[in-house]
């Protein structure tokens, strides 16, 4: 589904990512983990497209199409979704009025006709539940006024709304107690298919003891420097960082 | 996501006015240049009462001596009032059946603008006046209006038909001489529209004026007059759009209205002026004077304003609250995009008890505009619980636009509350690629946002056009942002 060939990241010049190979199949669950300043977020945001960015080298194929020719609403109709680390507030939009916007822009592409009102409504009320988010919020604005934990879980319930193939999840458990966590994670397990995959970026062990990934990979310094099971999460945890630094001879 | 950006910006600076066309047409015009034998002219053109010409004359008089004001935050290019054509009528072709009959060239203009002229196809529930250059081309609905006493006609109409209360009323609310603009307006005006509301009548429609300019090289000099007598109610509505030429073209016009005891009268403005071309070339000039008095007891006056077009706009609509309990009511949203220019804002004038004045202003600056909120509010040493609150936000687009704000605070009663409130923020790329990334185009995501920005002022318009608004915003702005 998402093949990613030695992709060279920058950012005013400066190297962020050096050379980094990730192959993901559908129904795959990666971690990335990695200390801050890996590179982690910059390769979730460069898969959704933002543009300051600059990719000197390598490729990314998604669903056989060179994803760099596709830009950011292309991709998210196609069924990439960003749970953003930071998710923005939006003033003055309501959260029903961006998420029906979303949703049927997502149809339209697909060739669908948009939802009705009260079929719209009656899809949010799932949704809603499925998260466990409170009904008030999605009468407010776009992540105005929420708490830290109020906007993730907010994330978890766009990717509800969305259902998309591809799932990158930018530290989704940073700044969430142990209740928002579980309910994050359910959220998306609840949502896992043998047909979509996810990618989950974080910087403790802790959310993958409810979000059980297929693989994991360590971001360190640009570059991939471990891939393995499950299992690296537990020894990472242990361990600490310092072991990679340590095994990479630094 | 840039390359996308630029083409979304080319498209939209290359095709957005879609009011720019020029109807071809005949016009009666008078020679350019600004005389008293201009004002003889124009008055003459319109067979008027000996007190109207004695008016004009008056106002011209004071204008000659008038300078042209400069104090706003506007880069005003010097205009040749000499080189104005001050009166153009639409020519009919053929030889008119009855009063009624509209040429059909006009009426296939004012179908190409969405207002209709056929009753039957018209909007329901409004009545239009429509005005094409210095005359009234045709006001729908007159007879419906007139059975509950609601007079709804063109101003040179009712000079001739109602002269006594164009004496009393005329100049009122805005004096001859009250500023440059209104002086020159006062001397040349050549049409508008005239409203009266009898006392305990409720408009039973929605009231519309729709101003066209057509003929090039002319000006266009309106004047609204709007009376609203004891306990009556109307909702009116202005709308103005101006082919596109490289000149640019001056529009100076005044409305006055007067609300009596226990009225209300919401007045909404949805003006779409040529801006002028993204090099800032062409354009309307707008210079106008927009003033009402509550004259009366729990009086009541709303304004509501989108302002889109014009090269320059300058524009204060304002409110004298003189009877105990009034309320008056500012309610904006200004938009500049390319090199446009706005100094716009309101004036509340508390003399009675108890008034209340609010004012929301919103400003949307995008390209390398300015645009400025300029406002005063006044309590006088009478005006007992005097309450403003004002509420002044800027949504800046892109870093080569400005926003200012000027608000003036002169309250001589100690009992008076004013409160101040402003913002300036801006679109964020954030915010555009948070959109994005749910797959919202950015022409889609600024649209949103910024109809989300001007939410609370688009939802004070009369239904129908507050969807116009909104997608006459998003056109305005669109691409604005790369």
């Amino acid at each position: 589904m998402l093949s990613i060939k030695n992709l060279h990241v920058s950012i005013n010049g400066k190297k962020i990512l050096k050379g980094v190979n990730i192959e993901i199949k559908p129904g795959e669950v990666h971690a990335i983990m990695g200390p801050n300043g890996s590179g982690k977020s910059t390769l979730a945001s460069v898969l959704a497209g933002k543009e300051i960015f600059n990719v000197t080298e390598g490729k990314i194929i998604y669903s056989g199409e060179d994803l760099f020719e596709l830009n950011p609403e292309e991709r998210a109709k196609k069924g990439i979704f960003l749970g953003f680390q930071y998710p923005v507030e939006i003033p003055g939009v309501s959260m029903i009025n961006f998420m029906k916007t979303a949703v049927n822009e997502q149809r339209k592409y697909k060739g669908l006709k948009p939802l009705s009102a009260a079929d719209f409504l009656k899809l949010m009320r799932e949704k809603k539940e499925l998260v466990e988010l409170n009904s008030a919020l999605t009468n407010r604005s776009v992540n105005e006024g929420f708490s830290g934990g109020e906007k993730k879980r907010n994330e978890i319930f766009q990717m509800a709304m969305l259902e998309p193939k591809l799932a990158i999840l930018d530290e989704t458990d940073s700044g969430l107690d142990i209740d928002a966590l579980k309910v994050v994670a359910n959220g998306v397990n609840k949502l896992k298919t043998k047909d979509n995959a996810s990618i989950v970026i974080t910087h403790y062990q802790r959310l993958l003891d409810f979000i059980v990934p297929d693989f994991v990979h360590v971001l360190y310094n640009g570059k991939i420097v471990k891939s393995a099971g499950k299992e690296l999460a537990l020894e990472l945890e242990e361990k600490g960082y310092e072991w990679i630094k340590k095994e990479l001879g630094e | 996501m840039a390359k996308e950006q630029d083409k979304i910006i080319k498209e939209v600076t290359q095709s957005d006015y879609k009011y720019g066309f020029v109807t071809d047409i005949e016009n009666d015009t008078i020679p350019r240049g600004l005389s008293e034998e201009t004002v003889k002219l124009i008055s003459a053109k319109k067979n008027e009462p000996d007190f109207m010409l004695e008016f004009r004359l008056k106002a011209f008089a004071k204008w000659k001596t008038m300078k042209m004001p400069n104090w706003a935050h506007l880069n005003i290019p010097e205009i040749d009032l000499q080189d104005i054509i001050y009166y153009a009528a639409p020519k009919p072709k053929k030889k008119l059946e009855n009063i009624d009959e509209v040429d059909p060239e006009l009426r296939d203009t004012f179908n190409r603008l969405g207002i209709p002229l056929n009753e039957q196809k018209i909007l329901s529930g409004v009545a239009v006046d429509a005005v094409m250059d210095s005359v009234s081309v045709k006001t729908t609905f007159k007879e419906t209006l007139a059975e509950k006493g609601i007079i709804f006609c063109p101003f040179s109409e009712a000079v001739i038909q109602h002269p006594d209360l164009i004496k009393k009323y005329l100049g009122s609310v805005v004096p001859h001489g009250d500023n440059y603009f209104a002086a020159l307006n006062s001397a040349v005006f050549s049409d508008g529209s005239f409203v009266y509301i009898p006392k305990g009548v409720r408009c039973p429609m929605e009231l519309s004026t729709y101003f066209r300019i057509n003929a090039a090289n002319t000006g266009q000099f309106e004047r609204t007059l709007i009376i609203a007598d004891d306990d009556s109610y109307v909702s009116y509505l202005e709308g103005c759009t101006a082919p596109m030429r490289d000149e640019n073209q001056l529009h100076a016009a005044i409305v006055e209205i007067v609300v009596m005891e226990n009225a209300e009268v919401k007045y909404s403005t949805v003006q779409n002026w040529y801006p002028g071309n993204k090099e800032g070339k062409g354009g309307i000039y707008n210079f106008v004077t927009k003033r009402c008095i509550c004259k009366g007891d729990n009086s009541k006056i709303s304004w509501t304003q989108v302002e889109t077009g014009s090269a320059i706009t300058w524009k204060y609509p304002s409110c004298i609250l003189r009877g105990n309990n009034s309320i008056g009511e500012f309610y904006s949203v200004a938009v500049t995009n390319n090199y446009q220019q706005a100094d716009t804002g309101t004036k509340m004038i508390h003399i009675g008890k108890n008034t209340k004045s609010t004012i929301i202003s919103k400003g949307i600056s995008a390209g390398k505009s300015q645009n400025s909120y300029r406002g005063l509010v006044r309590i006088l040493r009478k005006a007992e619980n005097a309450r403003n609150f004002s509420q002044c936000d800027s949504l800046l687009l892109g870093d080569r636009c400005g926003a200012h704000t000027f608000p003036y605070i002169e309250a001589t009663n100690n009992s008076a509350i004013v409160e101040h409130e402003a913002t300036t923020s801006k679109i964020g790329e954030d915010q555009i690629f948070y959109c994005n990334q749910r797959g919202i185009s950015t022409e889609d995501a600024i649209g949103m946002i910024v109809n989300g920005y001007a939410k609370e002022i688009l939802n004070k318009l009369p239904m129908e056009f507050a969807v116009e608004a909104q997608k006459l915003l998003q056109i305005s702005l669109e691409g604005s942002v790369g």
